[in-house]
């Protein structure tokens, strides 16, 4: 991972930061340069920081960097303002998840890039206790 | 626009070569091919090939495997379309021979996967996701699957259900001379294997295997196996950016422009190949054929229609699950495959009477699917 691939997504990443169509209130997340409705033009745009599981696996064979969090979830997550996003869900026992549990959007280390390289942090998604 | 047709086929097993570099295979199986056709000069070489950036640490990869040819001067070019390579490299050497502007195409897709570790082929995998936010969360292709395979057991099918598509496979691969597993697998054992992303257990998924698989295209001369529809379609490569998950637009859009090109209906379709990396793409394979409704796909592999004297042989060689899955390579097995159908040298393979085949072959979580029809025609 470079120094500046890494930088440019900061700001996505750490404030769960998309995009929402000027013209048509379509709502992005990551930013992506068209609209469908064809539009280029976006504003900032702050995601809904609670949703549900729609769906999840517990990843037990895991790529180079996550080896060390197997067992681990990963979920598609739909947020209250309807954008759906990727993420793990931490802090609970994987044989917990279900379909429709109440998450939030957590701050996390989201792996290390070797002993020299770049410590990457982002957003997880955590159980909330009611 | 000229037809073209299948002139030569040329496979070889799938397995792991330690003993052999990437051009050993590029060469063997496109030398079959060549052989099979039996024509003079080749005008066009397309290499269908996913990881041997990561794998071999190679790029210029058309102009390395060609060499291995000993032709210098012919034209080539490599296509990457992650798992889809086979059948977009398929679908672009169609477009060369239907323009005129070639007239003796070789279209070889190679993988070899044996070169790197278990790990690496896990990261390369994911490689055809997005990196920033889909490979970011350490998801793995399995994973995605999976969560898709979760989607469809919530709401149509219990987990052996759709297990039986591997058993199913791999009932259709013994006796293939070129599959890696040609070995029937009990829908008790794939069951009790290890979770490798749950719900999808191992036995569920395809493997890690070395491939190479060939095929020349010219024009068609009204006899043979021609190419009567190719298409290509995308999706978002996210299934977080899918209005519905679990509708693989991409995998129906193809078959919906290949089917009108070639003036065909699903029913008309004697057999296909589905990309079943994973069983639950199996059965979304078939449902975006239009071979069943949606929901209904597990319905198809349970009751038989999928067997070879089914209403639809699907498979017909093991599919990705037990012929094998070397990646780029797979979508020309498929072809050769279907190819070797219609010509009516699929052996004890055969399916009676095959008219018209279908092969649907995807990357990423159908982020990117072609589908191509072929017919037999003439005597």
């Amino acid at each position: 991972m470079s120094v500046p691939r890494y930088w440019r997504n900061e700001v996505p990443r750490y404030r769960l930061q998309g995009e929402e169509c000027t013209q048509c209130g379509a709502k992005y997340f990551p930013a992506r340069p068209v609209c469908t409705c064809g539009s280029t033009e976006f504003k900032p745009y702050k995601l809904a920081e609670r949703g549900v599981v729609v769906t999840w696996t517990v990843i037990s064979n895991a790529p180079i960097g996550f080896q060390k969090y197997v067992p681990y979830v990963v979920a598609l997550i739909e947020l209250e303002d309807g954008c759906k996003l990727l993420s793990q869900v931490v802090d609970i026992d994987p044989a917990e998840v279900v379909d429709g549990l109440k998450v939030e959007a957590v701050f996390r280390k989201i792996k290390e890039d070797g002993k020299d390289g770049i410590i990457q942090y982002g957003y997880k998604f955590r159980p909330i206790i009611e | 626009m000229r037809k073209v047709k299948i002139a030569g086929t040329g496979l070889i097993k799938v397995k792991e070569y330690w003993d052999r570099s990437i051009q050993d295979l590029f060469a063997e199986a496109s030398l079959k091919a060549i052989k099979d056709a039996s024509i003079g000069d080749l005008d066009k070489v397309y290499v269908s090939n996913m990881g041997a950036a990561l794998m071999q640490d190679q790029l210029n990869l058309a102009t390395i495997l060609t060499e291995s040819l000993g032709k210098p001067g012919l034209s080539a070019t490599r296509i990457e379309a992650g798992s889809a390579s086979g059948g977009v490299a398929f679908h672009e050497a169609v477009q060369a021979v239907a323009s005129g502007y070639s007239d003796a195409v070789l279209v070889t897709g190679v993988e070899k996967m044996s070169d790197i570790l278990p790990d690496v082929v896990t990261t390369g995998l994911a490689m055809a996701e997005d990196q920033e936010y889909t490979a970011y969360t350490g998801v793995t292709k399995t994973g995605i699957a999976a969560m898709i395979h979760r989607l469809y057991m919530d709401l149509y099918a219990s987990p052996k259900e759709i297990c039986m598509m591997a058993v199913k496979s791999h009932e259709h691969a013994v006796g293939c001379k070129h599959a890696q597993y040609p070995f029937k697998m009990s829908i008790e054992r794939a069951m009790a294997s290890p979770m490798e992303a749950d719900p999808i257990h191992m036995m569920e998924c395809s493997g890690i295997g070395d491939g190479a698989a060939a095929l020349v295209l010219v024009p068609s001369d009204d006899e043979g196996v021609e190419v009567a529809g190719t298409a290509v379609s995308t999706d978002y490569t996210s299934i977080a950016q899918r209005t519905d998950p679990l509708e693989m637009r991409a995998i129906k859009d193809a078959a919906e422009k290949a089917y009108k090109m070639a003036g065909i209906k699903a029913s008309d379709i004697s057999l296909a190949e589905v990309q079943d990396d994973y069983t639950i793409n199996g059965i979304l394979g078939i449902e975006g054929l239009g071979l069943a409704k949606t929901g209904e796909g597990t319905k198809m592999v349970n009751n038989g229609d999928v067997d070879k004297d089914g209403k639809t042989p699907i498979n017909t060689f093991g599919g990705l699950k037990a012929r094998g899955n070397p990646l780029g390579a797979t979508g020309i097995y498929q072809l050769a495959e279907v190819a070797l159908q219609l010509q009516g040298k699929a052996g004890d393979h055969q399916v009676e009477g095959a008219k018209i085949g279908v092969a649907q072959n995807m990357g990423g979580m159908a982020s990117i699917c072609s589908v191509n029809v072929l017919r037999r025609v003439g005597e």
